[in-house]
């Protein structure tokens, strides 16, 4: 080969690789521009002189009301906090459990056949959309809930967090599963061998070398119940009371968002409450979901250090 | 044996018996859902049903055109998505260095985009896409209300950022199970690094990548909170033709027949049918996804 066609080939290589690069970097753009662009449209809370005549950053923690359309609007977070955090919590009480009890079940004690048959039933169930999760719990669920338990109000926070739970048990289960397989065969070998019970083993020894892979698992899913819109947007009731009883009507952030910004006055003073709800919504799951991402990386190479 | 061992024995069972039940617990809830939007929905289903337009403002007539949206914008989303999640997941794991820097921030990056709440990407799609950008254009052009409203490219370009690391977490575990020998191979013949990625690697990827664009199909057309301020209608009385037009979809029709509706008790029926066509497809892809890697994994085995 001639060295100008080698010159040639190599500068084509290179050029290929830096459009695959550039093209990678955008996923860092992308996070970047999200994070700006919600910023950019909730800052004139802050510095807008306009803006800041009908809302600001002390407002929204100012009072528990959330009226934002009325004569004198007021914008307190604090119910649809209060929302968030009700239904997320009911979730997790659901969720927990029931995904981390299958995950054990599935590594620890299912035979290979029944293994290779709960995955692709935890997959289906994440496939459902929120939507028609919403649908099942705002037309079927709810009337059916309310016909045992005598409920005052169909759609509560109970209502919302049990058909969120089911959003949020395959993200647990996933991650939970993945970290109790993680954990080397020697543990177990040891442990059995020692006398101990497989659900000794299971509890006393893969459980806990696995923790950190579990709590990551239930902050993953914490992250999603908090993030979580269309399911809550249907069938929470959403009226924004300041209420810690789970069985009334409640709204969370994301459904805020969803309900009103259609029929916002763009630029206005609740367009920018809106992104800033939105703006705390990306900050929280980002935290949650980097803390999470970190302990799970963290068990990963710890478990598989050990192995070699 | 004594009494002892026998009882912590039974106990034993009860305990991982319970941890059984959280298996069932799964089941259930899936067969429940299942059941009972097909015994909701199936009432509703007719040929009319699927290829005509919503008739007497909505309470009656089919859901034709929410399907035409859909597969509209998800077109589009492919478009988009799939070129930029490949590349990335082959940089990831054919160019880039584990350990440096820009790697691990690709990485962080990518994971966090997968937790950002869905009605966050819908607010940025306004704020970025619409506002931003639209409007930009149309100011270029010297236009207005061209490019800075909600539409289909809009939506659709939301969606593909919400499912980029789906196809590249599909991409790259495809790329995982490639054997290096392969890879090692091609190069000792003298191939160059991107021909060995383009005629060795990618090919043997495609069922991987398969998989990750059924699995986005899917969750792109069940989501709603991204689309309801990008592009999203409620009601149109024609099939969109532009990129630059507002289109019906299937997911957002279900939310706005069971929650905006004056006539609930007319369009509910039509709701639980839509559903169960929503359900239907997203239930068939993963299904179908599930096959895919199923198969490949098998063939792995075989391989080794």
């Amino acid at each position: 080969m001639s060295l100008q066609k080698k010159r040639f080939r190599y500068l084509g290589e290179s050029l290929i690789e830096g459009n695959i690069k550039i093209t990678a970097i955008l996923a860092i753009i992308a996070v970047f521009l999200i994070f700006l662009f919600i910023m950019r449209e909730s800052l004139p809370i802050f510095f807008s002189q306009e803006v800041m005549q009908e809302i600001t950053f002390g407002k929204l923690f100012h009072g528990i009301e959330w009226q934002p359309v009325s004569d004198n609007p007021r914008f307190s977070m604090w119910p649809i906090i209060l929302g968030s955090l009700k239904v997320t919590m009911i979730a997790l009480v659901f969720a927990v459990p029931a995904a981390i009890g299958a995950a054990l079940y599935s590594s620890e004690f299912a035979g290979p056949r029944l293994k290779e048959f709960i995955k692709p039933v935890v997959e289906l169930l994440a496939g459902i959309p929120s939507v028609v999760l919403g649908f099942f719990a705002l037309i079927i669920m709810a009337s059916f809930l309310k016909s045992i338990f005598g409920w005052t109000y169909r759609l509560n926070a109970v209502n919302a967090g049990i058909a969120l739970g089911f959003a949020v048990i395959p993200a647990i289960y996933s991650l939970a599963e993945d970290a109790i397989n993680a954990v080397p065969r020697s543990f177990r070998e040891a442990a059995l061998g020692l006398g101990a019970t497989p659900w000794q083993t299971a509890t006393k020894v893969v459980l806990p070398a696995a923790l950190p892979g579990v709590s990551a698992a239930v902050l993953f899913g914490m992250g999603r119940a908090v993030g979580e819109t269309m399911v809550v947007l249907m069938a929470a009731g959403n009226a924004p009371l300041f209420s810690f009883n789970p069985l009334e009507s409640t709204r969370t952030m994301t459904a805020t968002i969803a309900a009103e910004l259609g029929e916002v006055v763009f630029g206005g003073g609740h367009y920018h409450a809106l992104f800033f709800i939105g703006l705390a919504l990306f900050l929280v799951t980002f935290v949650i979901n980097t803390v999470s991402w970190v302990l799970f990386d963290g068990l990963m190479n710890r478990l598989y250090g050990a192995k070699k | 044996m004594n009494y002892q061992t026998k009882f912590k024995k039974i106990g034993d069972k009860v305990k991982i018996g319970l941890t059984g039940t959280a298996v069932l617990l799964i089941l259930a809830i899936l067969a429940i859902i299942l059941l009972a939007v097909i015994a909701g929905g199936y009432k509703s289903l007719s040929w009319e049903f699927l290829s005509q337009p919503p008739r007497d403002g909505m309470t009656k007539g089919g859901i034709f055109p929410a399907i035409f949206g859909m597969v509209f914008s998800l077109i589009l989303m492919l478009i988009a998505v799939v070129p930029v999640g490949v590349a990335t997941a082959v940089y990831l794991h054919e160019y880039a260095r584990p350990d440096f820097i820009l790697t691990r921030l690709i990485r962080g990056a990518v994971n966090n985009l997968a937790g950002v709440p869905s009605i966050v990407f819908g607010l940025f799609g306004l704020g970025f896409f619409i506002q931003f950008i639209g409007n930009g254009i149309d100011r270029s052009l010297g236009q207005s209300g061209l490019f800075g409203q909600p539409c289909i490219l809009w939506a659709s370009l939301t969606l593909a950022l919400m499912n980029l690391p789906m196809i590249i977490v599909a991409t790259e575990e495809a790329l995982r199970a490639i054997p290096q020998a392969e890879r090692a191979g091609a190069l000792a013949l003298g191939a160059t690094k991107w021909q060995t990625i383009r005629h060795v690697v990618l090919p043997q990827a495609i069922p991987g990548i398969l998989t990750g664009v059924v699995l986005v199909v899917s969750r792109g057309a069940g989501e709603v909170a991204p689309i309801m301020f990008t592009g999203a209608a409620y009601y149109l009385p024609y099939l969109p033709k532009l990129p630059t037009d507002q289109f019906m979809t299937l997911g957002y029709h279900i939310f706005v027949m069971t929650t905006q509706s004056p006539d609930i008790d007319a369009t509910v029926p039509i709701a639980m049918g839509a559903t169960l066509v929503l359900l239907a497809l997203t239930f068939s892809l993963n299904i179908i996804a599930i096959i895919i890697r199923s198969r490949t994994r098998s063939q792995l085995r075989k391989g080794r």
